[in-house]
């Protein structure tokens, strides 16, 4: 392990405790490194991406984005069941497709120490839905530390470790996006020198069969219950005694927004929400006259204590949507309202739009002209279900799409697809699309899917998938074939369209919901983010105001009294509007 | 010197408002200050509105700017400033690029640009200037960062010195000629 020791200075960490401001995500990357993390698989999601994006530029770690989060997270168990700390990290979301790996590695614990970070988004800011992932700790019988700035992410992993191999059990991680997306301080150390454990077969603990399941289940009880006495002697479960008039429990962002707006306020601040210290919580609750929890999402925390007998307050105050704030407290506690501009909610609001040159936007003005119905799914493409182009009818989950259109077909006959598809990005397919293929061409279905490659992973920021070509470092891996990849689920209907190509889109995808069979057409075009078009001047001459363009909603097009404009500093030259133009008013540099 | 301070950052996705909280967050760390910022990553890049407040002091609990207590509010796009206008406390200053970008409903004709968003600032004092024709004439539209934060500069009691170190540590290093002749620039910038 000599490169353990010298990569801290050549990375230009000084040995001295230097500090950065960083964001959460960063600390966590920063405080596993430091925690000697051997081994890294993540699939991104707003808001836990960057945490494998910071670790994948250190050294000595194998570093690696995998197609979905139970890959993830069965590569993660992997390394941790062979003897090296490893870290996994997704959305919320993420770990319901995880759920399975992670309920059954919590009766098999680990060897190595096994961390799965978890970044919950109370208010969606990206996201589809405000799931509590705390219940997932509750549920798997595994503990979760929650972090309440970067210091506390990045001293919070290493203890973390500590509590996985002493325990025998992976550990979550729980952060929220105020958390992960904001930066502090944090104090930089040297990575510790944590060999690899040579790897042991060991199949009462790590083949669950009925007979070593039954074995390793009493073990998770007995580990919780040692690990709620312990709870209670926990230094990051601290109780801090102000005013004794109320005593607030509460963790991570939450408890910041206290500390501000209720400063006179006694806090327990729990540094691992499950399981709870309640022996810890029963003493601060006789030392206060009022207790209450200040927690976002669900009142996980105000039931567990309450259910102990506990008088306690929490979600009849605060309740369970979106998330808490300073200003929030303020005006529960305090009835001090948030202050409000008048006029501010008639402003035209600024949603986030297909960005221009992006090769999504052809597709969806086909579909929207051939005035299908489209199940939708998750990524930049989800934006088209905004006005102008309105051409997405459903988008439930990650590969959703798919199962959605095969369902859609049982209910209402096969004509129903003759007017119907589903639309997923390239990662997505790969993530959750490919089953769905499967099960629609075995379940004889003719459905028509619409693959959007635009070779990147875009909406959480330009993440390599499988089928990019390119691994976590930018080297080049094998690529996976989208084209031999739907061929052998049994498609036979395959086409590959540019996007771009207005009126070949729109014939395949005629030609596609026509055929009694499932048809797959992949749009294939590099998102615009990625390859600059060249750019040639578009003029506009003879403009009849017919607003045709408009429906491309393209944010470079812009529409005034005496006809359209194109904003040249937006303008990547891609020429849908010139194929759209009825009367041939907008003309590219070359023809002009 | 006002070692306490907040800060509200507003723009159009894509304009490059996490720059300019990363100098600001570079220059209280080196002062020996505690400071958080608060970012938004995802969705929201996509062209839309997008928000990211800095907190300046000896201690900061919360890593995002209350409404209503702003003292400085940095706005790349008009009708953003507006928008934001409930986060700057009654003597906060508004620092704004007039610069006018179209959001989407804008752009299909459904609603019209107002005239005047400013007006929702009415009552604050207002510093205004085309900063994305200065950072063009500094060299690149990019460094239109630089221009807000050498109008912000103004107000702050860091050392020239303090700010030129914390510009060169967050940009590229061919870039820098050009950013602090931006910076320069939105210091000498005449109210409007
Ligand atoms: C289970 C799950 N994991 C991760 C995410 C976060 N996420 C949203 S969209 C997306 C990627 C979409 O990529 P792609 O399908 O290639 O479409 P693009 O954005 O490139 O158009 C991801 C990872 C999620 N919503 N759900």
């Amino acid at each position: 392990m000599i490169g353990d020791k010298i990569t801290a200075a050549a990375f230009g960490i000084k040995p001295e405790k230097e500090k950065r401001l960083m964001l959460g995500n960063e600390a966590v990357a920063f405080g596993a490194w430091e925690a000697g993390v051997k081994v890294v698989a993540s699939y991104p999601g707003t808001p836990s991406t960057e945490i494998t994006e910071v670790i994948s530029k250190l050294p000595d770690v194998n570093v690696q984005w995998a197609p979905n989060e139970k890959v993830a997270t069965e590569v993660a168990f992997g390394a941790a069941m062979a003897g090296a700390r490893s870290l996994t990290c997704m959305k919320h979301v993420g770990v319901n497709v995880a759920a399975d790996p992670i309920f059954t590695a919590a009766y098999t614990g680990v060897s190595g120490g096994m961390v799965i970070a978890v970044a919950d988004d109370p208010a969606m800011h990206s996201s589809q839905n405000e799931q509590d992932s705390r219940y997932y700790a509750r549920a798997a019988h595994i503990p979760m530390l929650e972090p309440a700035d970067s210091q506390e992410c990045a001293d919070f992993v290493k203890l973390a470790y500590g509590l996985s191999e002493q325990l025998d059990t992976p550990v979550f991680l729980r952060l929220t996006t105020r958390i992960a997306h904001a930066r502090s301080q944090v104090e930089m150390n040297e990575r510790a020198d944590v060999p690899v454990k040579p790897y042991q077969k060991d199949v009462m603990k790590n083949v669950m069969m009925p007979g070593m399941a039954r074995k390793r289940h009493l073990h998770v009880e007995k580990r919780e219950k040692f690990l709620e006495e312990a709870a209670n002697m926990m230094p990051i479960n601290r109780v801090e005694i102000r005013d004794a008039k109320v005593g607030i429990v509460t963790s991570g962002a939450c408890y910041q927004y206290v500390r501000e707006a209720l400063p006179e306020a006694s806090t327990l601040k729990l540094g691992m929400v499950y399981p709870l210290p309640m022996t810890l919580i029963r003493d601060f609750a006789s030392k206060v006259e009022k207790l209450i929890v200040i927690e976002e999402l669900e009142g996980l925390i105000e039931k567990d204590i309450a259910a102990a007998g506990i008088a306690v307050e929490g979600k009849s105050l605060t309740g369970i949507q979106g998330e808490l704030s300073v200003e929030k407290l303020r005006s529960i506690f305090k009835g001090e309202p948030a202050p409000q501009v008048e006029g501010v909610e008639d402003l035209p609001a600024r949603p986030p739009v297909l960005c221009p040159g992006c090769p999504h936007r052809g597709v969806f003005f086909v579909l929207n002209r051939l005035g299908l119905r489209v199940m939708g799914d998750i990524g930049c493409y989800t934006l088209a279900a905004l006005p102008p182009l309105n051409a997405i009818d459903a988008c439930l989950c990650m590969g959703a799409s798919i199962g959605m259109a095969s369902g859609a077909e049982r209910a209402h006959g096969k004509e129903f697809s003759k007017k119907t598809v589903a639309v997923l990005g390239d990662s997505t397919f790969i993530h959750s699309g490919i089953t769905g293929l499967v099960d629609a061409v075995y379940n004889q279905e003719s459905i028509t899917v619409l693959i959007l490659d635009n070779r990147i992973t875009g909406m959480t920021g330009h993440q390599q998938n499988p089928a990019t070509g390119l691994d976590i470092h930018g080297q080049p891996a094998p690529q996976l074939n989208l084209e031999k990849m739907v061929e052998a689920c049994g498609v036979k209907d395959i086409q590959v369209v540019d996007p771009f190509d207005l009126a070949a889109m729109h014939q395949a995808v005629s030609g596609a919901v026509s055929r009694d069979e499932v048809s797959v057409i992949i749009a294939r075009r590099p998102c615009a983010l990625l390859s600059k078009q060249p750019i040639f001047a578009l003029h506009i001459d003879g403009c009849k105001n017919c607003g045709a363009c408009m429906k491309l909603s393209c944010p470079a097009i812009e529409r005034g009294a005496n006809g359209v404009s194109i904003n040249p500093a937006l303008c990547v030259g891609c020429g849908m509007c010139v194929q759209v133009c009825p009367f041939k008013a907008i003309k590219s540099g070359e023809e002009a | 010197m006002n070692t306490k301070f907040d800060l509200v950052i507003v723009g159009v996705g894509g304009q490059g408002t996490l720059l300019a909280s990363k100098i600001l967050g570079r220059l209280a760390l080196n002062a020996g200050l505690g400071v958080k910022v608060s970012e938004v990553h995802g969705m929201s890049q996509r062209g839309g509105s997008v928000i990211t407040h800095v907190r300046v002091g000896q201690e900061v609990f919360a890593p995002m700017v209350p409404l209503g207590q702003a003292d400085y509010l940095l706005s790349f796009e008009l009708l953003e400033a507006a928008r934001a206008a409930a986060y700057l406390k009654q003597d906060g200053v508004a620092i704004v690029n007039t610069q006018r970008i179209s959001p989407m409903p804008v752009v299909t004709g459904a609603m019209a640009y107002p005239e005047t968003p400013e007006a929702l600032l009415d009552g604050h004092r207002f510093e205004a200037t085309d900063a994305l024709r200065m950072a063009i004439q500094a060299g690149n539209q990019k460094a239109l960062n630089l221009v807000l934060l050498g109008m912000l500069a103004r107000h702050l009691d860091f050392s020239n010195e303090a700010w030129y170190e914390a510009i060169g540590a967050c940009v590229p290093r061919k870039t820098l000629d050009v950013n602090i002749k931006a910076f320069d620039m939105g210091r000498m910038v005449v109210d409007q």
